[in-house]
């Protein structure tokens, strides 16, 4: 199982826990079973090509992962995963 | 289309704002959706729902709608599908279908995408005759980085004839429900454009589109070089503009009953997108446009350098109730058809739409 935290922003548009905990073989299929969870917040993570959106960042054991088009990074069990938003705008 | 003139919603850059006039003064409300920038508001006088255009940024772009006497809800957002190779970017302008088709509703989009639903927001379907033309002759994007649509028109004689303008390719016309499009420009100009490039029927930028509500023969249109009028549903274009006052702006706005007059907010020019002089003015005409009346009073006349986005200058079923909203988030409206105005609000976020509900 991965722990799975969310940045606060994705908590204005559904009720999501301080850690979750999923298992998946990669972040597309973590993403997938979040959407399960959370019907449509896929679609907050990634456009609709299922690429991660430019200013989303997803981080697994400290780092951000490297396929943004694909999400085909591992999700070792035991992992923790960030799902964080970049610091942009005004 | 406005369904009354005492109601108006206004798309922020940090959340939707309603205004509503009891007892003869105007109320702004807090904003709903707080935060979240609003692409475009309007209300479906169909049913009583109003519809938000949410750009989240981070989060990519969303619908919302308020059901009569509820609370905004997301409903499904229009996808591009695949194999297009695209994304959508930005809702900018959502329009009500037929009056004798509920449930139907159009959204245009950057890239240049025309998505309609017929199952009031339930599921949304591209249109993939016009989205071929896009690809086909590569619309330039013109106010936004990519292609986009921004002014839906909806024949009430007939649900199967409408219109879309894009910026930039002109404005498209459709007979037969969207089975096939062809662009309706004759009369304009593309003085941007290579000299090669200004015979072609499209590559136009039409800022903002408006059909006479009374006669959707009459069309109204500010453009990127100039202002027309078309008394023929589009077929040809004559043009109005009146230099330097009457020539480039944003919104137009068509009187509901009669056909010969219109508004525009004029700016200074392509080059210098402010107001002329720090004076913020509206121009009238009543003739269809071979003439036109500055109408200031109310208005701010030195030091003021906004001005209204196309989606932010509107009028109510009277005829006589205007309002339009500012980059720098001031309001104004006025009862007696533009001749004085009065403050709205000075301390809105950005305007980025102003509609009658």
């Amino acid at each position: 199982m991965a722990h799975v935290s969310f940045t606060p922003h994705l908590r204005r548009f559904f009720d999501l826990p301080d850690a979750f905990e999923v298992e998946a073989e990669d972040v597309a299929a973590l993403v997938q079973k979040l959407d399960e969870t959370w019907p449509g917040l896929a679609f907050y993570i990634t456009d609709e090509r299922g690429r991660l959106r430019q200013h989303v960042s997803i981080w697994v054991d400290g780092a951000q992962i490297e396929d943004r088009e694909a999400l085909t990074d591992g999700v070792p069990p035991g992992s923790a995963v960030h799902i964080l938003q970049a610091l942009s705008g005004g | 289309m406005a369904t009354t003139s005492d109601r108006i919603l206004i798309g922020t850059r940090k959340g939707l704002v309603e205004a509503r006039k009891a007892n003869g003064a105007w109320t702004l409300h807090e904003p709903l959706l707080p935060g979240q920038p609003i692409a475009y508001a309007m209300h479906d006088a169909r049913d009583g729902s109003d519809w938000a255009s949410i750009d989240h940024g981070h989060w990519g772009v969303k619908l919302s709608r308020r059901k009569k006497g509820g609370d905004f809800e997301e409903v499904e957002a229009p996808k591009y599908p695949e194999g297009s190779d695209t994304t959508a970017k930005y809702y900018w302008v959502l329009t009500p279908g037929h009056a004798d088709r509920p449930g139907t509703m159009f959204v245009g989009t950057e890239p240049g995408g025309l998505f309609s639903t017929t199952d009031d927001g339930a599921t949304w379907e591209l249109n993939k005759p016009l989205w071929d033309l896009c690809v086909e002759h590569k619309w330039m994007g013109g106010g936004r980085d990519g292609a986009g649509i921004h002014s839906i028109m909806i024949d009430p004689r007939d649900p199967d004839h409408m219109y879309v303008a894009i910026s930039c390719a002109g404005v498209c016309e459709t007979k037969d429900g969207g089975a096939t499009w062809s662009y309706a420009n004759k009369g304009m100009r593309m003085d941007y454009a290579p000299p090669e490039e200004q015979d072609k029927e499209y590559g136009f930028d039409p800022h903002f589109v408006a059909m006479a509500p009374s006669d959707p023969e009459v069309l109204w249109q500010a453009n990127h070089c100039g202002v027309y009028r078309s008394k023929d549903g589009s077929q040809t274009w004559d043009e109005i503009s009146n230099k330097p006052h009457v020539y480039f702006g944003f919104p137009i706005t068509a009187h509901p009953t009669n056909t010969e007059r219109a508004w525009i907010v004029p700016m200074h020019s392509d080059n210098n997108r402010t107001t002329f002089d720090g004076r913020l003015f509206v121009m009238r005409t009543d003739d269809g446009g071979a003439t036109w009346n500055e109408q200031a009073n109310g208005l701010p006349q030195s030091g003021a350098w906004d001005f209204p986005y196309r989606h932010s200058f509107d009028i109510g079923t009277d005829g006589e109730t205007l309002a339009f909203g500012t980059t720098s988030g001031n309001a104004y409206v006025s009862e007696d058809g533009g001749d004085s105005w009065q403050v709205l609000s000075n301390n809105l976020p950005l305007i980025y739409s102003l509609r009658f509900a």
